[in-house]
């Protein structure tokens, strides 16, 4: 029972398609964002890049930057960290709790993110927080942290514990064991995890819009912009945190290129 | 050995419990106590007496909850049946292009929300990418298919594509082949292929995929509010003009709550039937 081959060319359009269907409306604020008029109309008369440069120069969009980098940053970081421990946990060793803890940390996936940025204002406000980019690390995370843990589990899953236990038998303290045999073999899940760590903080929106305080992100200074009208900023800003992504995604690769070519043998 | 994997288990899972407990259990818990709260106090030193859930009967935002949960549901069932065919060639039919879609399909994800509904905006609208070039070449313009009921529904579908798309392509990727040619070898046609071997074989991927795309379209706000131009106002979105227009926390919370306990249940019994050992392939 073969797919015939007009059955594969007509699945292949339909996934072209559906490809398209998903970057439509990316190639419309792409066009939106060089065209030099103040009110945009398609077709585009007069392409120009003149709102990339006002964007850039523009002093509030340094800092939306800035802020969004920072808080996209250390949620890398502490994912990275948080979620390596929680995979060994997740998959690697049997221990009592293992089962309801796999489940506690399926919970904040589902739950709405709307939501869970108000549930954690109402609580830094109960404990006397004042709320900042410092605060919308801590909400981006309570959705992150546990999805970098399933991402790295992913690669602990595959993992031989014998490998471990052959660097005990032959001495090896629990911490060389960690250094030695642990670490390496998660790494690219790890990196991974990071990767997907800092695209899913840098494009979050529903936890930074409570959490942030006085402070904005870029999409919390798009969606502003969005329902308060047309800005030609807004296109242009639009593209550049996408460009973010896009290099963030490229590096990802070149790092996980470089590592293979270095470490032919893992 | 036994005792010290006990140990570690218990020891590598400590930081994310702790946070998950102070960052994510305990506001919900504060969000269940303000939920019992008069109206309109802004801390829990008060005597329980539940209004404000009356208040959510009272003043008809059970049409917020209906609506959110037939949008979802509407979204669910057309992600189903667009889905189910590439999900069946990612995992049956391509070979290299399945990479390719994954890819192609894992890199939305990472553009902001409301980017992409933004560009949908720019896309429907009167004067847009669509209607623009069609005027333009056929100096026949229409009106922009926006602020609507069925353009919120197409949102979702938008949004979480993904999250229908590959658990169906992991559920139908463990539909042995052998079951299929078997079926077919003795005379089955296509359609009784799919009901009676296809359907019931991929049934966890339909369920995980169905569970997942229902639970987060129904709690959405976006969708409604760029695309719908609030044509109908969803669940989410009451539960945020509460707490911010309406400074009313005990009703926020409130409405919160109707909105996590559908959620919760929902999601606590898909989590409780799901082994994730077996779905993740655990070795040993």
């Amino acid at each position: 029972m073969k797919t015939s081959r007009l059955a594969s060319a007509l699945l292949v359009a339909y996934g072209i398609a559906v490809l398209a269907f998903l970057y439509l409306p990316l190639v419309s604020v792409g066009l939106a964002s060089v065209s030099k008029a103040r009110y945009l109309s398609f077709p585009i008369r007069r392409y120009n890049t003149e709102w990339y440069g006002e964007a850039l120069a523009s002093d509030t969009v340094q800092g939306l930057l800035w802020i969004s980098l920072k808080v996209a940053g250390i949620v890398t970081v502490s994912s990275m960290v948080i979620g390596f421990l929680g995979a060994l946990a997740f998959a690697r060793y049997s221990w009592r709790f293992r089962k309801p803890f796999q489940k506690l940390i399926l919970l904040p996936i589902f739950f709405p993110q709307t939501v869970l940025g108000l549930a954690l204002l109402m609580w830094f406000n109960a404990l006397g927080i004042v709320p900042s980019w410092k605060t919308a690390i801590v909400a981006h995370l309570v959705w992150i942290a546990p999805i970098a843990t399933l991402i790295v589990s992913i690669r602990a899953f595959g993992f031989d514990p014998a490998l471990e236990e052959a660097a005990r038998d032959m001495g090896a303290t629990q911490w060389q064991v960690l250094r030695e045999v642990t670490i390496p073999l998660l790494m690219p899940g790890v990196v991974s995890a990071g990767l997907f760590a800092f695209l899913l903080s840098w494009g979050n929106f529903p936890l930074s819009l409570f959490t942030t305080g006085a402070d904005s992100t870029l999409p919390e200074w798009l969606f502003a912009k969005m329902i308060s009208g047309y800005s030609p900023l807004v296109p242009t800003v639009g593209m550049l945190t996408v460009a973010g992504s896009a290099g963030m995604v490229a590096a990802g690769l070149i790092l996980a290129w470089a590592l293979r070519r270095l470490r032919p043998t893992t | 050995m036994r005792r010290r994997e006990r140990q570690l288990g218990a020891l590598y899972a400590l930081p994310l419990s702790v946070f998950l407990g102070l960052t994510f259990l305990a506001p919900i818990l504060l969000v269940a106590g303000f939920s019992m709260m008069p109206e309109k106090v802004f801390d829990l030193a008060h005597m329980p007496d539940f209004s404000a859930y009356r208040t959510v009967l009272a003043q008809g935002y059970w049409k917020s909850v209906a609506w959110s949960l037939v949008l979802a549901a509407l979204a669910t069932l057309i992600l189903l049946a667009v889905c189910w065919p590439l999900a069946y060639a990612m995992a049956k039919v391509f070979r290299r292009f399945t990479l390719v879609l994954t890819i192609g399909v894992v890199m939305t994800l990472f553009v902001s929300e409301n980017i992409r509904l933004f560009g949908w905006v720019l896309t429907l609208m009167k004067g847009g990418l669509i209607e623009g070039y069609v005027r333009h070449w056929t100096g026949i313009g229409f009106d922009a298919p926006l602020y609507n009921v069925p353009v919120i529904v197409f949102g979702l579908v938008y949004v979480y594509l993904p999250f229908m798309l590959f658990p169906l392509a992991q559920g139908i990727s463990m539909v042995p082949d052998d079951a299929r040619q078997a079926a077919f070898d003795l005379g089955a046609t296509r359609w009784q292929i799919l009901r009676e071997i296809e359907l019931p074989l991929a049934m966890p991927g339909i369920m995980v995929g169905s569970l997942l795309s229902f639970v987060l379209a129904a709690g959405a706000m976006a969708e409604s509010k760029l695309l719908g131009g609030r044509a109908v106002i969803t669940i989410a979105d009451e539960v945020q003009t509460a707490f911010t227009y309406g400074q009313n926390w005990p009703l926020g919370s409130a409405l919160a709550m109707v909105l996590i306990a559908i959620i919760g249940t929902l999601a606590i019994w898909a989590i409780s039937k799901a082994d994730l050992d077996a779905m993740m392939g655990r070795k040993s």
